[in-house]
């Protein structure tokens, strides 16, 4: 090469291995433990619904893309996929097909997409997908298929079809049901653990998200910040409610291991674009999503609450940023 | 196993690539002519004192820098005075250049001693200062500062460590490392005059530990020196920034803004310390350096002491000529480096390596949008949030991004290399830097 033909840039010279897509493909795998869970506990409908809401995401953002915003498709960075995985992982598998549908177009269309695209949304596409389709479908949305007892060696009790845990046992103390009776019929904490639970397709397996969420950490995709705080506050609060009245509450690892708290800690309250930019930020914003998840598991209408949770605390992001700045080197108080 | 030592905001750990690290410091043939700059340092350019046709010695003083803040330029070979001329350098804009065509015999300044001095005299501080001055010696970490200048400390201030930086966390250099393992006793009598001049107990060493044997080596020499501590550091990029190595040793910021000596420390470059030995005890001005010339697909990586103003087209092909992979040519490191447009600008007493960066590297690769991740915040040593400072530049909000820190950034280029998104944030933060201080220049004059 001739030196007329050298490239001239500012420095760096050299560029680090992270991209968009080793992001967000590792992410991808990080979920396929939690996939293959459900997989074996609910057969293929929750391998259909995944697969379907991944497809629906992927055309969706590539023909909004290419034929209305009249952009270079950006699908394969694989953020897509990752918000149909997340989407499909939100729902009950025996959801019809065409409300997949809606679910995804909702998450893509408007949710990303209007907003300028991946990094420009101030909301969890994939849990707009899901609100929305709570919101406008909630039979639907709520009738949770049982695991299928044949393929599984642990104890599914008869009494849990159609409910998720938590909702058996919303149901139950709003009876005024002790929780100790309402317990023995709800699966066990063991069975929440390995995943025979009602529920939705990728909140199954409390383990197998632990597993994918190792990954994470691992790969430096996220980090501690989030995930800790916000079941550390989890923990806490409910553990401080089921010390005062046990009876009526159940044990905080019940909690932790049940109704998305980890798929949301790990995936959803995660997601880089809609958390906040510094670490103490990132404390606060976990803990808020706790809080509120148990406000309103223990307090509000819904047994769960993840999703409302992470998404009231996206909406406060840029006053987060704007309150917790990094800390910086040698700085001088003003004054 | 201890847990080693390093800077406590952000960071980075690029690949290594220390090709030349057991290559020996080579002597590079004198070249047929040289090109030396007056402006190779921080501060004033020097006023040339040569006129065309002129014959100069090996050390002749030929510029003279004008002002505190300035240094001296010498003959690097001798010769007579071709031209004086202007050549596009390593900044990419033309440069005043003094032009010398070598003499087949080399005749040294008549005072300058060539062979192993008598290294037991001793020197006033004033005499150190006036010799490191009269030297032309600089900043040889790349930042090219006039070390006179840092040998003076202001009235009210001490200088409680002499911090020397032979970090060389810049991937791919080797020059430092080549120059301890080599030239270890006389950096070390460079450090025992700089303390003397400072007046100064204290002097730390700071290594990274992927140089274990020049730790090894200047440990075991440090001995017969008192007060003198190498101390070895976790391989972490930029610990060779000046406030990042303070604190990685003594755990002190300092503050936005202020110069080491805020918190009792002056720093030099290890091969800052070995120009004052030679200036001390041999009146050798700096007319040669240690330049590492690698690359990936360089056949074979070496590190020449090379003349001032020697052209870097002579080092490329002393190891071999530009590979035909070779899309790049940087005068510096893979960091923080620049790029050059022209090899036959010279070496100048701020090239510490030129590395050659094949195709595949070379090219940037598209920018997207931010996708929010935060990792530029991460790995910012100076605690800045390169997103917003970027955003706040492209939205011409200067004066928030003033008040956001930009000033503080060391142009590191961490975050650039880290962004996922191939964002350019430390060129949109170059453009912020340089737009405020336009703005505070009109604040002063008001
Ligand atoms: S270049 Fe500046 S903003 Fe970027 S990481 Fe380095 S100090 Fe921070
Ligand atoms: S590293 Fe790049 S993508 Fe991530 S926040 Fe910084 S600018 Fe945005």
């Amino acid at each position: 090469m001739g030196q007329s033909q050298l490239i001239i840039s500012h420095s760096p010279h050299i560029k680090g291995k992270d991209s968009i897509e080793s992001i967000m493909y590792g992410v991808v795998i990080a979920m396929l433990p939690a996939l293959m869970a459900s997989a074996w506990f609910y057969g293929i409908g929750a391998l259909k619904v995944v697969i379907f809401s991944v497809i629906f995401s992927v055309i969706f953002e590539f023909l909004i893309q290419k034929y209305l915003l009249k952009i270079e498709p950006t699908v394969k960075d694989g953020s897509a996929i990752v918000t149909g995985i997340l989407l499909g992982f939100n729902l009950p598998s025996s959801l019809p097909i065409w409300m997949i549908g809606v679910g995804a177009l909702v998450a893509i269309g408007i949710a990303k997409l209007s907003f300028g695209g991946l990094g420009k949304n101030p909301f969890n596409p994939a849990l707009v997908g899901r609100v929305f389709l709570l919101v406008s479908f909630p039979v639907e949305m709520t009738s949770w298929p049982r695991p299928l007892d044949t393929r599984t060696m642990l104890s599914i009790p008869d009494a849990l079809t159609g409910a998720t845990p938590l909702g058996l046992i919303k149901e139950g103390v709003a009876k005024g049901e002790p929780i100790a009776e309402i317990m023995k019929n709800a699966p066990s904490h063991l069975d929440a653990l390995f995943g025979a639970i009602g529920g939705s397709v990728g909140e199954v397996s409390a383990l197998a998200l632990i597993v994918g969420g190792l990954y994470l950490l691992y790969k430096k995709i996220i980090t501690w910040h989030i995930p800790i705080s916000f079941l550390g506050t989890i923990a806490i609060f409910s553990g401080v409610f089921w010390l005062i009245q046990p009876e009526k509450y159940v044990d905080p690892l019940y909690h932790l291991l049940t109704g998305g708290i980890l798929l949301g800690a790990f995936f959803m309250a995660t997601d880089m674009v809609t958390s906040p930019m510094s670490k103490l930020g990132m404390l606060f914003f976990g803990a808020g999503a706790g809080l509120i998840t148990i406000l309103i598991r223990l307090f509000g209408a819904y047994p769960e609450g993840v999703s409302f949770a992470i998404l009231i605390m996206n909406a406060i992001v840029p006053l987060i940023n704007i309150a917790f700045k990094p800390k910086r080197f040698g700085e001088v108080k003003n004054g | 196993m201890s847990i080693l030592k390093t800077f406590k905001l952000g960071g980075i750990h690029p690949k290594e690539g220390k090709l030349s690290a057991n290559s020996p410091i080579k002597v590079f043939p004198l070249p047929k002519t040289v090109y030396i700059p007056v402006s190779q340092h921080i501060g004033a350019p020097a006023t040339v004192l040569v006129a065309k046709g002129e014959t100069v010695k090996t050390g002749q003083l030929i510029a003279k820098g004008e002002g505190f803040i300035s240094a001296n330029i010498h003959s690097s070979i001798t010769g007579k005075v071709a031209k004086i001329d202007e050549i596009v350098d390593s900044s990419g804009y033309p440069k005043k250049v003094i032009v010398i065509d070598r003499a087949n015999e080399e005749i040294w300044c008549d005072n300058i001693i060539n062979s192993d001095p008598n290294t037991t005299k001793e020197f006033t501080p004033e005499e150190v200062k006036q010799k490191i001055r009269e030297a032309g010696i600089v900043g040889l970490g790349g930042a090219t500062f006039p070390s006179h200048v840092k040998m003076s400390v202001p009235e009210g201030k001490t200088a409680e460590y002499l911090i020397i930086n032979a970090v060389e966390c810049e991937p791919y250099l080797t020059s430092d490392h080549r120059l301890m393992l080599e030239k270890g006793d006389e950096i070390l009598k460079g450090i025992s005059i700089m303390m003397k001049t400072l007046n100064t107990k204290k002097t730390l060493i700071g290594i990274e530990n992927n140089k274990k044997d020049a730790i090894e080596h200047l440990q075991k020499l440090s001995k017969n020196y008192s007060g003198v501590e190498v101390i070895s550091l976790k391989v972490q990029y930029p610990q060779g920034g000046e406030k990042q190595l303070i604190d990685a040793l003594i755990k002190k910021e300092v503050p936005s803004g202020k110069l080491p000596i805020e918190v009792g420390c002056v720093v030099q470059n290890v091969g800052t310390a070995f120009a004052v030995y030679e200036a001390l005890y041999k009146n050798k001005p700096l007319i040669e350096r240690v330049v590492t010339v690698t690359g990936d697909s360089v056949k074979e990586p070496s590190n020449f002491l090379v003349r001032i103003g020697t052209p870097i087209e002579s080092l490329i092909e002393a190891v071999g000529g530009l590979p035909e992979t070779v899309a790049k040519v940087v005068n510096g490191g893979p960091m923080m480096g620049k790029a050059l447009s022209n090899l036959s600008a010279p070496v100048t007493k701020g090239t510490s390596g030129i590395l050659l960066i094949d195709k595949k590297e070379a090219s940037r690769k598209i920018p997207k949008n931010c996708i929010r991740c935060a990792r530029c915040t991460m790995v910012c040593p100076m605690g800045l949030a390169p997103y917003l400072l970027e955003n706040l530049t492209n939205r011409k909000l200067f004066e928030s991004s003033e008040k956001e820190g930009i000033m503080d950034c060391i142009e590191c280029g961490s975050c650039s290399y880290t962004c996922p998104a191939n964002r350019a944030l430390l060129d949109m933060i170059r453009v912020g830097k340089s737009e405020v201080n336009t703005i505070r220049s009109k604040r002063v004059k008001k």
